[in-house]
């Protein structure tokens, strides 16, 4: 028969011959083959202590965006909540009161905003639709909880810390991923 | 009458047997330990590194695991030789290190110590007679579950301990041709002086070590417990620390096997290049034990390394090597042996 690609190999049906049937140069070959495996390099990570290197596009969980006096950028106006192919994102919108402006960027903002980070899909959509820089993915992963409940993450979570009470939070919730030009 | 008990000998044995038997079980739950950072090395995985240093807690973690497992003894079993099938196990595993000479001499408080507990003059035929009786409790074990699982892994393992005994003893009837004595210290004293038995004897000792595989039920024999097709084999009913008995008179079997070894054929504690007599006793005596225990790492490590080398046996090509291979072979070396004594002492 014709065969269809030139990777075919004829199965050996050989009886075995003497040193075949002795099995010892074959237990040796391959004694020497795992033996040689102790000094192999181990593709392992050991997770905790070290990660990964993400790449610069990694989407990880969202984060909601304040500026550098530490007001929140999100104006509530929905976008997010609009794009987002998983309906995972709902807010409530308030207007800022008078006196509130170390708070709040702008005259609206959302005085509710839950993700349910068990429906996020984790496309990026959200950070791709919003106007004011205000909620982007980070580089933070592997959520872990007991309930189900404490997946639908609200404000509290979700916030970034304050840059000039905690710089070193902020820096770290940033991240190294790049972002999109500021909108101011 | 009164027999004239030296109070001293009695507690210097009973200190020797504590001291062999914890060293024996500590030594095991790290070849547990080691199988599997040895099966990881291999694999090229890293194996056990959370519980400890490296991990080398990690055997006590597995030790309070199973003590702590709930304790599950089938309806339809018989209870009382349910029990006695992994206690049975454990004893005969531990019998075996009662023969073997640790090390020579010691001398402390005023007093020679032998390094070994009973020196008799038919130890091999002791360490025989108890290796064979370990197969009971599989047998037992097996038996009592009531589960044709285990009852297969039990013929197995009765079939296999049978089959493979008879190759062993041939080839050690060679040996023994050659050191003309039985006592295992007396074989020890003897390699000292001359050369080790393994020069004599490559083709006994390759029996041998085949042979041993079989015995501890190792890969490529350890069909009594092949996962794939008998779920555990005979210990498939077991669970907790009867389970975790029998997992470990394995490993204990596997300890008390190298030791053999080692002191039949590669010169039990005599370390090699080193003249022993130029030393004090005891540090000739450390130097001993350092030696064996070395050779006995190294055994150890040879079976672990053919257990993640090699695939299992089917049970006929099993029975093939014993039978048609392995007996034939322990008899021409027997033969040879004997012609080659006959020939140079005539």
């Amino acid at each position: 028969m014709q065969a269809l690609t030139n990777r075919v190999k004829e199965v050996d049906r050989k009886p075995m011959s003497l040193m075949e049937r002795m099995y010892l140069p074959g237990i040796i070959k391959g004694m020497m083959i795992t033996f040689s495996h102790i000094f192999k390099k181990k593709p392992t990570i050991n997770y905790p202590e070290q990660k990964r290197p993400f790449s610069p596009v990694f989407r990880g969980l969202q984060i909601l965006n304040r500026d550098q006096e530490g007001r929140e950028n999100c104006t509530a106006c929905g976008l997010c909540a609009v794009a987002c192919p998983a309906e995972a994102i709902t807010m409530e919108a308030a207007e800022r009161q008078a006196g509130e402006e170390h708070l709040y960027r702008e005259e609206k903002y959302a005085a509710k905003y839950e993700i349910n980070m068990l429906r996020c899909i984790f496309c990026g959509l959200c950070e791709e639709a919003c106007p004011k820089d205000a909620i982007y993915l980070s580089e933070t992963f592997t959520p872990a909880d007991y309930q189900r409940k404490q997946f639908i993450y609200d404000k509290n979570d979700l916030l970034i810390p304050h840059p000039k009470e905690n710089p070193e939070a902020y820096s770290q919730a940033l991240g190294n991923r790049p972002k999109k030009e500021s909108v101011n | 009458m009164f027999l004239t008990i030296d109070l001293a000998f009695i507690i210097e044995k009973l200190i020797l047997i504590v001291v062999v038997v914890s060293a024996s079980l500590v030594i095991a739950m790290y070849t547990t330990f080691a199988e599997r950072k040895v099966a990881a090395i291999l694999q090229d995985r890293r194996g056990p590194n959370r519980a400890g240093p490296f991990g080398l807690l990690q055997p006590l973690a597995d030790g309070i695991k199973l003590f702590f497992k709930e304790e599950i003894i089938p309806n339809f079993s018989s209870k009382a030789l349910f029990i006695l099938g992994p206690a049975l196990a454990m004893l005969t595993a531990v019998m075996t290190s009662a023969v073997i000479p640790w090390g020579d001499k010691v001398q402390l408080f005023g007093r020679d110590i032998n390094l070994q507990i009973a020196d008799i003059n038919i130890g091999i035929l002791y360490v025989f007679g108890v290796v064979s009786l370990g197969v009971y409790g599989i047998m037992i074990g097996a038996w009592a579950s009531n589960n044709k699982f285990s009852l297969l892994g039990g013929l197995r393992a009765a079939s296999q301990i049978i089959s493979y005994e008879l190759a062993m003893g041939i080839s050690l009837i060679a040996l023994l041709m050659i050191t003309g004595s039985l006592s295992l210290k007396e074989m020890v004293l003897q390699q000292q002086a001359g050369h080790w038995n393994v020069v004599y004897q490559p083709l006994g000792f390759l029996i041998f070590l085949i042979c041993a595989f079989a015995e501890c039920n190792r890969t490529p024999f350890d069909l009594p417990e092949a996962e794939n097709e008998l779920i555990g084999g005979y210990h498939t009913e077991y669970s907790s620390m009867k389970l975790g008995f029998y997992l470990f008179s394995e490993y204990i079997n596997m300890f008390i096997s190298s030791v053999i070894m080692a002191t039949l054929f590669f010169g039990g504690y005599d370390m090699p290049f080193v003249n022993e007599a130029s030393f004090s006793p005891n540090i000739a005596a450390l130097i001993g034990i350092a030696a064996l225990m070395g050779k006995v790492v190294m055994f150890l490590f040879f079976f672990m390394w053919v257990r993640w080398t090699i695939p299992r046996f089917r049970y006929d090509q099993l029975m093939h090597l014993g039978w048609r291979i392995l007996i034939p072979l322990a008899l021409f070396n027997m033969l040879a042996t004997g012609g080659v004594i006959l020939y140079f002492h005539k």
